[in-house]
């Protein structure tokens, strides 16, 4: 710890960058997942119950098999299994989504609270960070600078899933089944499996997100690990205007802003240290008054979506 | 979002009880549980009973009270500061036929126990903190706690002997009269090693919060802190996050050492199990439960966790000394000449506040030397 003394006020751009790149990849995650289900016009509200169990089931593999990774894959596979219980219900006529969201929410955290008691207390093997502070000498900028695969994993997912539907065939199908239900039909298409694997893949990404949590940051299970994040990576969608590049900047932007408060105060800036914690909040209110318009309103958003209908 | 569950369930369960007649409920039941010569003791917890700190330590004690004759232990888990403990203790009563409980969160206490007691004038409501006062509440609630602050005193001696940068982190979740006393124990246990030692405070403003309580030990660790501890419920997060970062930790409420043997110098633990067996014990024989119940390391309250391998022969030798000083009883951390981080005089030369000393209790300040707010 030689030179680690007295990087003073540098502490906090030091920490909201780290915060940034520590705090953001559930956000991102998540809200790629609901991004993708969205776009294919149905909304799922349950994946903060989703996030809470793949951190669970993450977490209870990884802990069994001894590899941070097959945590990982089984968080992806309980996420999907989620989406395709969401998915293969919304198909009933005059069942809403967002309904079922919420139920499915409440379904995950119980399962994953009655399921993960006996794993509050063992030490599960985290997954490996890279370090791209090799450069500098200084052990706190090193220390940020410690990056998981998984939010290299996110960015490239965030920047692939902008080409997949700007660009692909795949990008189109579920562009068009969430647009219009009709038009998707009227070219032969079946919306109804195209948003049961939407849904699927959300909500494995989602579980992906939730693995993140419990086994690198903060890196341990238990029955408070999420505090909501999962419900806040929804709303996210909706700010970042269902654009998942404008998801990543939107996630980036809110783990940076988590890490104020506790900086702040580490700086000596000590009072009022609550409403420095509200300003993820404050940050997001602040952006979406500033973006919106009687004009435009909701622009980009998918036709079919129940909240935009 | 869990309690949504037991809220629908208890309410539906204090329905029925209105129907079938609050007579019925809150009378019958609990003396046909006592006159099958059963004492039913309920424990309620505000997070998950194996959280590595505040609710496991709790739990402990509550397992050794499961393990008495004549007596049944009814538990829940993740009951929220909100009405739905107020639900929780009502159904415990007129359910469970529970007469003695332990509602065991800091912010159980008032409205929630204050609501519930004087209905039930028969059950013992012991609330694990020092709010209770004889001219305000009622006479069957009673405050135990222990002073865990001297654990912390200790903490902070093998702290300052293992500190290189003179800089010690505290993590603290909100900043009420039992956090602050432990953070001003933990920096002056360090200062009796080392006057010039500071200690940096992050308060979370949660009990629990994983994300922000590893946030918060990261600013501290970039900040230069080398030892770290904190008073969150749940302290594995903190002890694994500030042991990853190279620094040492000394832990709380219960033993941490597992998560970071090499790294960990102490801890300060709750040792409720015999504190819970005597006071059921009192019950049993028919006896009434002191309103007013404290303690600290002679009286079997509070232990220390063992001393981790970081720790070198000068640390253990005062650790000892100061110990055997503590369980001598009427020993002072909180003396003169001390003046608050804000410049006002606390203690003048020759004044002390020896653990037991009630003051202590409404501690509103942090001592000179603390880099922090309470507010």
């Amino acid at each position: 710890m030689s030179s680690s003394a007295d990087i003073g006020i540098w502490g906090v751009p030091l920490a909201i960058l780290g915060g940034a790149i520590r705090v953001s990849t559930p956000f991102l995650f998540v809200s790629l997942g609901e991004c993708l289900t969205e776009r294919s016009g149905r909304i799922n509200l349950g994946l903060e119950g989703t996030l809470i169990f793949g951190a669970m089931a993450g977490y209870a593999i990884a802990y069994e098999s001894g590899s941070a990774w097959f945590g990982v894959l089984a968080a992806a596979l309980a996420g999907a299994l989620f989406g395709l219980f969401h998915g293969w219900i919304c198909r009933f006529k005059g069942v809403n989504d967002i309904a079922i969201g919420i139920a499915m929410m409440l379904l995950g955290m119980g399962l994953a609270f009655f399921f993960g008691k006996p794993y509050i207390q063992p030490v599960a093997p985290d997954l490996p960070a890279i370090s791209f502070g090799w450069w500098s000498e200084n052990p706190q900028l090193r220390a940020a600078l410690q990056i998981n695969a998984l939010f290299l994993l996110g960015v490239g997912l965030a920047i692939f899933l902008h080409w997949m539907f700007r660009a692909t065939r795949i990008g189109l199908t579920i562009r068009v089944v969430g647009d219009s239900t009709d038009a998707a039909r009227a070219i032969g298409l079946n919306p109804n499996r195209v948003r049961l694997l939407s849904t699927a893949a959300g909500g494995a990404l989602a579980g992906i997100g939730g693995a993140y949590l419990s086994l690198y940051y903060p890196g341990s299970w238990n029955e408070g690990i999420s505090s909501g994040q999962g419900l806040m990576a929804v709303a996210l969608v909706i700010f970042a205007r269902w654009n998942p590049i404008y998801c990543l900047w939107a996630a980036l932007l809110f783990g940076g802003a988590g890490a104020l408060g506790p900086a702040l105060q580490s700086v000596g800036v000590t009072s009022g240290y609550y409403l420095f914690f509200a300003a993820p909040y404050v940050l997001t209110l602040g952006l979406l008054i500033l973006a919106s318009s009687p004009d435009k309103a909701l622009e980009g958003a998918p036709g079919e979506l129940s909240i935009t209908k | 979002m869990k309690p949504t569950h037991s809220l629908t369930r208890r309410h539906f369960l204090n329905r029925m009880a209105a129907f079938g007649g609050t007579a019925l409920a809150s009378t019958l039941l609990p003396h046909a549980a006592k006159a099958g010569g059963d004492l039913t003791v309920g424990f309620i917890y505000v997070g998950p009973k194996d959280d590595f700190g505040y609710n496991q330590a709790h739990a402990e004690g509550a397992a050794a009270v499961k393990a008495m004759a004549g007596v049944k232990v009814i538990e829940e888990e993740n009951v929220a500061e909100t009405v739905d403990v107020q639900n929780t203790m009502e159904s415990m009563i007129n359910f469970d036929g529970a007469s003695l409980l332990f509602p065991t969160s800091f912010g159980y206490f008032d409205p929630h126990i204050l609501e519930v007691a004087p209905k039930y004038p028969d059950v013992r409501f012991q609330h694990a903190a020092g709010l209770w006062s004889a001219d305000l509440h009622p006479m069957n609630v009673g405050s135990y706690f222990g002073y865990i602050g001297m654990g912390q005193y200790l903490n902070g001696i093998t702290a300052g002997h293992a500190s290189k940068t003179k800089k010690i982190g505290f993590v603290a979740a909100k900043p009420i009269p039992q956090v602050l006393l432990n953070i001003n124990s933990f920096l002056l246990g360090a200062r009796s090693v080392d006057p010039e030692i500071t200690c940096q405070v992050i308060f979370t403003g949660e009990w629990s919060l994983a994300v922000k309580e590893a946030e918060a030990t990261n600013a501290l660790a970039d900040q230069g802190c080398d030892v770290i501890t904190c008073h969150v419920d749940g302290p594995k997060v903190v002890m694994e996050t500030a042991a990853g970062r190279g620094a040492y930790i000394c832990g709380y409420h219960a033993n941490q050492s597992p998560l970071a043997p090499e790294k960990y110098l102490t801890g300060a633990e709750w040792n409720w199990a015999g504190v819970y067996t005597g006071m059921v014990q009192t019950v049993l024989d028919g006896g009434s439960i002191d309103n007013f119940v404290r303690g600290g390391l002679a009286d079997g309250f509070i232990k220390m966790s063992p001393l981790g391998p970081a720790v070198s022969d000068a640390a253990r030798n005062q650790f000892e000394a100061t110990k055997a000083e503590i369980m001598k009883g009427g020993f002072a951390a909180i003396k003169g000449p001390l003046k608050d981080n804000a410049g006002n005089v606390i203690a003048a030369e020759g004044e002390a506040f020896v653990e037991s000393d009630i003051a202590l209790e409404s501690m509103s300040y942090l001592v000179e030397g603390v880099i922090g707010s309470t507010s």
